[in-house]
């Protein structure tokens, strides 16, 4: 019999996914036999953003679960079976197929269900609820022969409801009883700027309404009626009216329950059974339960730690929220009501551009206890952590929520006035004393200090003021933050790009001459040389930017470790006819390459001896090939699947947009490599999603993904707009490409690129996609340039005759290097270690 | 960088060192490197690095081979400046070396072969 203690943790989601990990990193792990029930037919999966669902993100994309995790850490699940029974006495839970398991300690995290109000007619067909992908899947079956739909419930989650219908197409209706919109986060005037900016996208909204019954409808499935006598007629019914804490089996076995429901727990997280657990949002805690993620996150933490006997405690959590509303923006803290006795407001209201911000103060007004804001959410990190922290409020205190137009700044607090307690990430639990550790030891870049810390890696709302934190760390530290490219160029590689473009210089000589000092290194030359390849496309190897060209880009090459190099053709989108297949083969044996394939869909030729490249490049010339660039920072490959045109599933023609990509983008000079991939349907077989621009067919239309890459450290891509038709697609791709190119830093791939932006993928949209800076027709005119300009670099250096001197391996000799000794391995060459070419040099 | 130039082309030649030309000054490219034979197919044969720097058209010969990647390659690396040093970086993982001293500033413990250069009647010789 095993001596392991057994753990049986009832309920998959977020917070039981949370105790799963939080055990897993515990330091006495190996002595804990874990398994968990997981009711669903998947594993957890993040249901905070589960109306992406609808905007193109796959059940895949939502899970919290890396693949093979449970299996790596012996986690044993019992996925699509559910827990009947709990035998206390016995210490059993018996599964629903009949499985009775034993426990030492049983943690509860059953959750929520969605509370449905007992209208006449609620059971009809066509009515749903919101919380489960399942759910989502059959509302995405309905809405296919719907027109009309309706969420009763205007709170956070029927409004995140709301948004997935005008998301399926579907004329919008939201019911809510009470007199405004989430009628717990925010005030009425709030709610009254949250109502017009909704109606302004379509969303019709009905306030006070009592729904009396649901029958059938005259023109739609369904008809509402009300209490004030009129009627609403609807295809679909979405019913987001509250959640109730799922307490059926704690019932059943008599632990202890408030009288409205929830499991009541300690501050330890345990119920009236010493040996059982509740966390998340079936638990009741000093009479409260608490709907957002980052308390039952706390909670799991804190019943983990009470079972590996560490002192730890829940000591209630903070319900400030911030949140995007159909992509409005709208935040709530602390005593957003002005319940506390003597409370006094400030409120600031613009109708022109639709904000609403109001600061809750306390009598004196000298502490700020709670706030609303609506339309404009940027003070958020600010004004919840002079809450939360009791920080003294300026002399002014409306002056946290008027605009400052007078160029000085927001007057705010500096993030120096936090104490090193201060949670910074409520996701994550990240404090201001961690991020400092973190930017101390080494964590002096935004992208840097969110990996070490996971700080706003979750949903990203306290990005700036993480940020803001460690610019301060940094200054205290006496670290001066120098953005110089080199000792060269007192200059930013944007700055640069800026003065080459403005001032319309053409060699580097000039930029140096006018900009920079002394003579130049291995990191402003190439940096210069792709600059000038970015704005003007000129050949690379014309005598005055030859010198400026890392060795790959002076040869036209990829060099490997023993000076040789490979050559890789252009094989666009990975379409490769059998003739040219044939021609790779021959050039391969004739020249004894190595060849093996990439994981760009090409043939990469290894083994090319320098005075080769030329010879092999003609004859790969005069059979169609051209240059495919890997040796560049540029665009490399568009990979793609082989789409509608073979494929069963493929929904559109993904070859040919590859095609049509990759040779719009080919030899684009740019930051660091591009790459980009096609899929034909949401099977996503080109893995779109792990590449710089990922696209992928849906029914109507592309989704089109940014930032993402593989390699070290692998980053999923964004989703940035969806449904796209190929004239709007291939257009944000221009501006979104020359917009990298151009402000992004030396060596930055778009994923970092993006990450340190201030605004994140938010602000990308509103540059790229609502041109807020009034730039967009100037990035599209600059890459048509560079599109209408574009030569195969290896034709125009074999056509000239005097190019060819520099491919000689020596200036007086045309003997080869001695030291480039190939020997046999699995039928093909490979380079000689270091004492095989002695053994063949003595 | 003048004075270093004059430096490298006084060097006393040695009695077992013989200068050998190389090429007409004009072939060799401008702020880039190109290799040249030295002794071939002697025992002696020694691959060379050869520089021409614009600023005061000077030129630089030190050894090919970058004891690195052990792999004949630094005519093929960038020309760089360091204050009032200037040096090559490896093409293969960017160590830099003096052109002058053939010191590598990323480790004290290498250093790479330097030759004697002269210009003559518009043509360039190396000695070693």
């Amino acid at each position: 019999m095993s001596t392991k203690q057994r753990i049986i943790v009832i309920g998959n989601g977020m917070v039981g996914h949370k105790f799963l990990e939080a055990m897993v990193s515990s330091p006495q792990y190996s002595a804990f036999e874990v398994t968990t029930f997981c009711e669903e037919s998947r594993i957890a999966y993040d249901r905070v953003h589960l109306t992406e669902f609808f905007g193109g993100r796959s059940a895949d994309d939502l899970s919290l679960v890396e693949p093979g995790y449970y299996e790596q850490h012996g986690i044993r699940v019992l996925l699509g079976d559910k827990a009947v029974h709990i035998d206390r006495d016995a210490k059993t839970v018996t599964s629903e197929k009949g499985e009775v398991l034993n426990y030492d300690k049983l943690v509860l995290a059953t959750g929520s269900f969605p509370f449905v109000p007992p209208i006449p007619g609620h059971t009809r067909d066509n009515c749903f609820v919101y919380r489960t992908i399942d759910d989502l899947e059959a509302m995405q079956a309905a809405a296919k022969n719907s027109k009309v739909g309706a969420v009763i419930g205007g709170g956070l989650l029927g409004l995140e409801a709301a948004k997935a219908l005008v998301d399926l197409g579907l004329e919008t209706h939201v019911i809510e009883f009470a007199p405004r919109l989430m009628a717990v986060q925010v005030d009425d005037g709030g709610g009254a700027m949250l109502r017009q900016k909704i109606e302004e996208l379509g969303v019709k909204v009905h306030l006070g309404m009592n729904t009396q019954n649901i029958g059938d409808g005259d023109e739609c499935f369904h008809k509402m009626s009300f209490a004030d006598g009129s009627e609403i007629e609807t295809d679909m019914l979405l019913f987001s009216a509250g959640i109730r804490p799922q307490d059926a089996l704690a019932r059943d076995c008599e632990l202890e329950l408030g009288e409205r429901g929830g499991i009541v727990v300690n501050d330890q997280c345990l119920t009236s059974d010493p040996d059982v657990y509740a966390i998340g949002e079936c638990a009741l805690w000093s009479g409260r339960i608490y709907g957002l993620v980052a308390p039952g996150y706390r909670m799991a933490q804190v019943a983990c730690d009470h079972i590996n006997a560490e002192d730890s405690a829940f000591t209630g959590a903070d319900m400030s929220t911030k949140l995007k509303l159909m992509g409005i923006d709208v935040a709530s803290i602390g005593d957003a009501h002005a319940n506390t006795p003597g409370a006094k407001e400030y409120t600031y209201v613009n109708g022109t551009d639709e904000v609403y911000k109001k600061i809750v103060v306390n009598e004196d007004s000298t502490r700020l206890l709670g706030a609303v804001l609506v339309g404009d959410a940027a003070d958020y990190g600010t004004l919840l952590q002079m809450t939360l922290n009791d920080i003294p409020l300026p002399e002014f205190p409306d002056a946290l929520i008027l605009p400052q137009r007078d160029g000085n700044g927001a007057t705010g607090m500096g993030v120096d006035m936090l104490p090193d307690g201060a949670q910074i990430c409520s996701c994550n639990d990240v404090t201001k004393g961690q991020l400092c550790q973190a930017v101390s030891n080494g964590a002096t870049a935004l992208g840097d200090l969110m990996l070490a810390t996971d700080a706003g890696t979750s949903c990203g709302g306290c990005k700036t003021l993480v940020g803001q934190v460690m610019n301060s760390e940094l200054e205290k530290m006496g670290v001066e933050v120098n953005t110089d490219l080199c000792e060269h160029f007192p200059h930013t590689r944007q700055e640069l790009y800026h003065l080459v473009r403005v001032g319309e210089i053409k060699t580097f000589g000039d930029l140096l001459a006018q900009h920079g000092s002394g003579y130049g290194c291995e990191i402003c030359k190439p940096t210069v040389g792709s600059i000038l390849a970015s704005c003007w496309n000129d050949y690379v190897l014309e005598p005055e930017h030859v010198a400026l060209q890392d060795t790959n880009d002076r040869y036209l090459g990829n060099m490997q470790k023993d000076g040789t190099y490979s050559i890789v053709p252009r094989i666009a989108g990975g379409e490769i006819t059998p003739e040219k297949l044939i021609v790779l083969g021959e050039v391969g044996k004739k020249y004894n390459l190595y060849t093996k394939l990439t994981g760009g869909q090409r043939i990469d030729l290894f083994g090319a001896r320098l005075e080769q490249l030329p010879a092999i490049w003609k004859e790969l010339i005069d059979a169609g090939f051209e240059t495919g660039h890997a040796y560049g920072k540029s665009l490399r490959t568009v990979k793609s699947c082989v789409g509608s045109t073979w494929c069963r599933y493929g929904q559109n023609d993904s070859v040919a947009l590859a095609l049509e990509i990759e040779h719009r983008y080919k030899g684009l000079r740019s930051p660091h490599k591009i790459k980009s991939a096609v899929s034909g349907c949401t099977r996503e077989c080109a893995e779109a999603q792990s590449k710089d621009v990922g696209i992928i067919a849906t029914e109507t239309g592309w989704n089109m993904y940014v930032c993402g890459n593989g390699g070290m450290r692998p980053r999923h891509a964004d989703l940035f707009a969806t449904d796209l038709d190929k004239d709007t697609l291939i257009k944000y791709t221009d501006r979104f490409m020359m917009f990298y190119v151009q402000t992004a830093d030396r060596l930055q791939r778009t994923s970092t690129w993006m990450e340190n932006m201030e605004g994140g993928i938010d602000y990308l949209r509103e540059v790229i996609i609502d041109d807020s800076l009034g730039i967009c027709e100037k990035l599209e005119t600059e890459m048509a340039k560079v599109i209408d300009t574009y030569q195969c670099e290896w034709k125009t250096t074999i056509d000239d005759e005097e190019k060819m001197l520099m491919f000689r391996p020596f200036i007086n000799s045309d003997k080869g290097d001695s030291n480039v000794i190939f020997v046999e391995e699995r039928e093909q060459i490979r380079p000689a270690r270091k004492e095989e070419r002695e053994l063949v040099n003595s | 960088m003048n004075d270093l130039t004059q430096q490298a082309q006084d060097d006393t030649v040695t009695a077992d060192q013989s200068w050998t030309h190389i090429c007409p000054l004009q072939d060799l490219p401008i702020d880039a490197g190109i290799a040249a034979l030295l002794h071939a197919d002697t025992p002696e044969e020694t691959q060379i690095a050869l520089f021409r720097t614009s600023d005061n058209d000077a030129v630089y010969a030190i050894s090919n081979f970058d004891p690195f990647s052990e792999a004949n390659v630094l005519a093929r690396g960038i020309l760089c400046s360091f204050g009032e040093q200037i040096a090559v970086a490896s093409p293969v993982l960017k160590e830099h070396f003096d052109l002058v001293t053939g010191q590598c500033f990323e480790d004290d413990s290498v250093s790479i072969a330097t030759f004697p250069v002269k210009l003559d009647d518009g043509n360039v010789f190396v000695a070693g």
